[in-house]
């Protein structure tokens, strides 16, 4: 069946019928090349959006407090609500079973740094060592900070990446000394954040240093937590949300604020909000694979048209061929070899071109939404398997037609 | 060799069935060449398809080379066609895009013959009919009668027991036809059986026995002295 005549057959029939043959391989080859591209950019939002997400932990939770716009129980609007030490252990204690990691924190927007002349300001924020895992935060020397850290109230300070070049340049920060709003800190370690250089412009000192050094007593800016995952994703969204709404209202009660005021407590749920993007990112997938198999049914549609059509020339032929003792299985294995061999050879082309394309924009498509996009050895292998099923789907009609050729009939055909 | 009893066939036009074949009695022993004649519509062509495996009976029994011969599959359709038979045909029905050798391999590539085999069996039979020098030409590069030997070549190139002739005269004129049939007596001098269905008187005669058909029926059957072809009469 796959001998070198069975070849040379399909070549003749082929060049017999130039014009079909180059249209339908034209069709195939865009359906798959649409295709590649298509999943190649699905892909590419999917990778950037994920990407935006890294910049924290997925199944993070952060509560801020800011001032009361409406009146409740007698209460004027505009009451600052601050959020202190207690609230933080309450918290902890309340929701010990479902939580992760932990942390408050103390921040001042713009701490001036100095170091060796250099200088420059940066957010410094005041946390416990769980910091690092609920920021997403990668050592590239040193540590974090450390629970003895935030005991004996050390002057210990963990800088961003992007700090470390901007004011240590080549130097090694770790074991320097950097002043920090006047004081001198010991930087003990360098972090990288997925954030980017925003993100890696901030420095890590202990809470209850950050605390004491701006004069803070127990007040916290802001809490963080990360839920405890379970397997099912789902599953961890409710938990996230319930959590969400039980922090807020907790919050509600114990500092007496207005049910419906949305901008005193904010609870902010990145898991909720995850869930929403992933499905999103899920539909548009879908959607891609849908119009680049319809692009592709299109094309197989061709290919099984070009097919009856060279049946139906050859009509003549396979009747001779059955009268010269041609099983009815080889004659359908030659119709069927044409086929594939059309839709795989104009696929494969598609698939290499539209691979190529693809890596030729990727390194050029890579802002917030798209990153290179590209398409995995996974994706290509279904693709394949699409062709090549297109490909006996696309001669399977034609093929059974011919061997329901009979051959009286067909030498009748003058 | 072949044994047909009581044959009948009839097609379906429409509301309406044609009786083409009301009961024929036939017996081909070994060796025999065999004229089958008759007018246009009287159910020659039919009759061997019938013979050729290449359709079926409504009724009777077919016997070729003690196999009986009813209500096979393709694939054993295909196989004894194969097999048995050897088939030539009034329009040559060459594979065009096809050697004159690659042709007459073909039936041979269908048994599964291998490759070195079958170009070696081919170019034996090409240079049976006289045409070894035109092993790789096209069919359309050849004449008339140039193309029923590449037929002949290929009929005879599976090695059947019985050789099928519908008409092979039919699309030549009278030399060469005479030179075609001077191969098939030959073919038939060194044993084969052939069966051949003509209209034509000559060629009629130059087989060994004439069966006149009529209307689905046989009127006469009979042998009669073989006319060589390459008689001077005819040149």
């Amino acid at each position: 069946m796959f001998s070198l005549e069975s070849w040379q057959e399909i070549f003749e029939t082929m060049l017999k019928n130039k014009l079909q043959t180059f249209l339908t391989m034209v069709s195939v080859f865009f359906g798959i090349f649409i295709l590649v591209i298509l999943v190649g950019f699905s892909s590419g939002i999917e990778k950037g959006v994920k990407s935006q997400f890294e910049e924290d932990a997925t199944n993070r939770i952060a509560i801020r407090t800011r001032r009361t716009t409406k009146e409740y129980k007698g209460l004027n609007p505009g009451r600052l609500i601050q959020l202190r030490n207690n609230d933080f252990e309450e918290f902890n204690e309340k929701y010990m079973d479902n939580i992760e990691y932990k942390t408050s924190i103390y921040s001042v927007w713009r701490g001036q740094l100095v170091y060796n002349g250099e200088f420059g300001n940066y957010r410094v924020e005041g946390a416990y060592p769980d910091q690092q895992f609920i920021e997403n935060q990668r050592m590239v020397s040193g540590r974090f900070i450390n629970n003895n850290d935030v005991n004996q109230l050390e002057k210990v300070a963990v800088i961003g990446d992007q700090i470390k070049q901007d004011l240590f340049k080549k130097i090694n920060p770790v074991g320097e000394y950097v002043q920090i709003s006047g004081i001198n800190f010991k930087v003990v370690g360098v972090y990288s954040d997925p954030g980017g250089k925003r993100e890696e412009s901030r420095v890590f000192i202990p809470l209850t240093t950050a605390q004491q050094i701006f004069n803070a007593g127990d007040k916290v800016r802001s809490l963080a937590y990360t839920i405890k995952m379970s397997d099912n994703f789902d599953e961890a969204v409710a938990l996230s949300m319930a959590l969400t709404e039980s922090f807020e209202n907790d919050i509600r009660t114990k500092h007496t604020i207005s049910p419906d005021d949305r901008s005193a407590v904010r609870v902010e749920n990145t898991l909720e909000e995850a869930k929403r993007i992933y499905t999103l990112i899920a539909t548009i997938s879908y959607v891609f694979w849908f119009v680049g198999i319809g692009t592709i049914i299109a094309g197989v549609v061709g290919v099984s048209n070009i097919m009856l059509i060279v049946v139906k020339e050859r009509t003549k032929e396979i009747g001779i061929r059955k009268a010269l003792g041609a099983l009815p299985s080889s004659i359908i294995g030659m119709i069927l070899q044409e086929a594939i061999f059309i839709t795989a050879f104009a696929g494969f082309l598609g698939l290499f071109a539209g691979v190529g394309l693809l890596e030729l924009i990727s390194p050029m498509v890579d802002n917030d939404f798209i990153k290179s996009p590209q398409v995995d050895f996974k994706t290509a292998i279904i693709t394949v398997t699409i062709l090549i099923i297109a490909g006996v789907l696309a001669g399977f009609i034609p093929a059974r037609r011919a061997a329901h050729i009979r051959p009286i009939e067909a030498l009748r055909v003058e | 060799m072949i044994k047909i009893k009581n044959l009948h066939k009839s097609y379906k036009m429409g509301s309406n069935s044609l009786h083409v074949l009301k009961g024929i009695n036939f017996e081909v022993s070994e060796g025999e060449m065999v004229a089958i004649m008759g007018s246009s519509g009287s159910g020659k062509s039919t009759l061997l398809n019938i013979l050729g495996i290449l359709d079926e009976p409504d009724q009777g029994t077919y016997n070729l080379n003690h196999t009986i011969i009813k209500n096979l599959n393709e694939k054993v359709a295909a196989k004894y066609r194969n097999k048995f038979l050897g088939f030539v045909f009034q329009s040559f029905n060459l594979i065009n895009y096809k050697s004159a050798l690659e042709n007459v391999a073909m039936p041979l590539y269908y048994q599964g013959v291998s490759r070195s085999v079958r170009i070696e069996k081919a170019s034996h039979y090409l240079e049976k009919v006289g045409l070894a020098d035109w092993a790789s030409h096209l069919p359309n590069e050849l004449s008339g009668g140039q193309k029923q030997r590449v037929a002949i070549a290929r009929a005879l190139a599976s090695d059947p027991k019985v050789l099928l002739a519908d008409e092979p005269t039919g699309a030549l004129d009278s030399t060469t036809s005479y030179e075609v049939m001077e191969l098939i007596q030959q073919i038939n001098d060194e044993g084969k059986t052939i069966l051949i269905v003509t209209h034509e008187d000559d060629i009629a005669h130059m087989c060994k026995r004439i069966v006149n058909l009529k209307d689905g029926i046989i009127t006469s059957d009979s042998k009669v002295k073989q006319v060589r072809a390459n008689s001077k009469e005819y040149v």
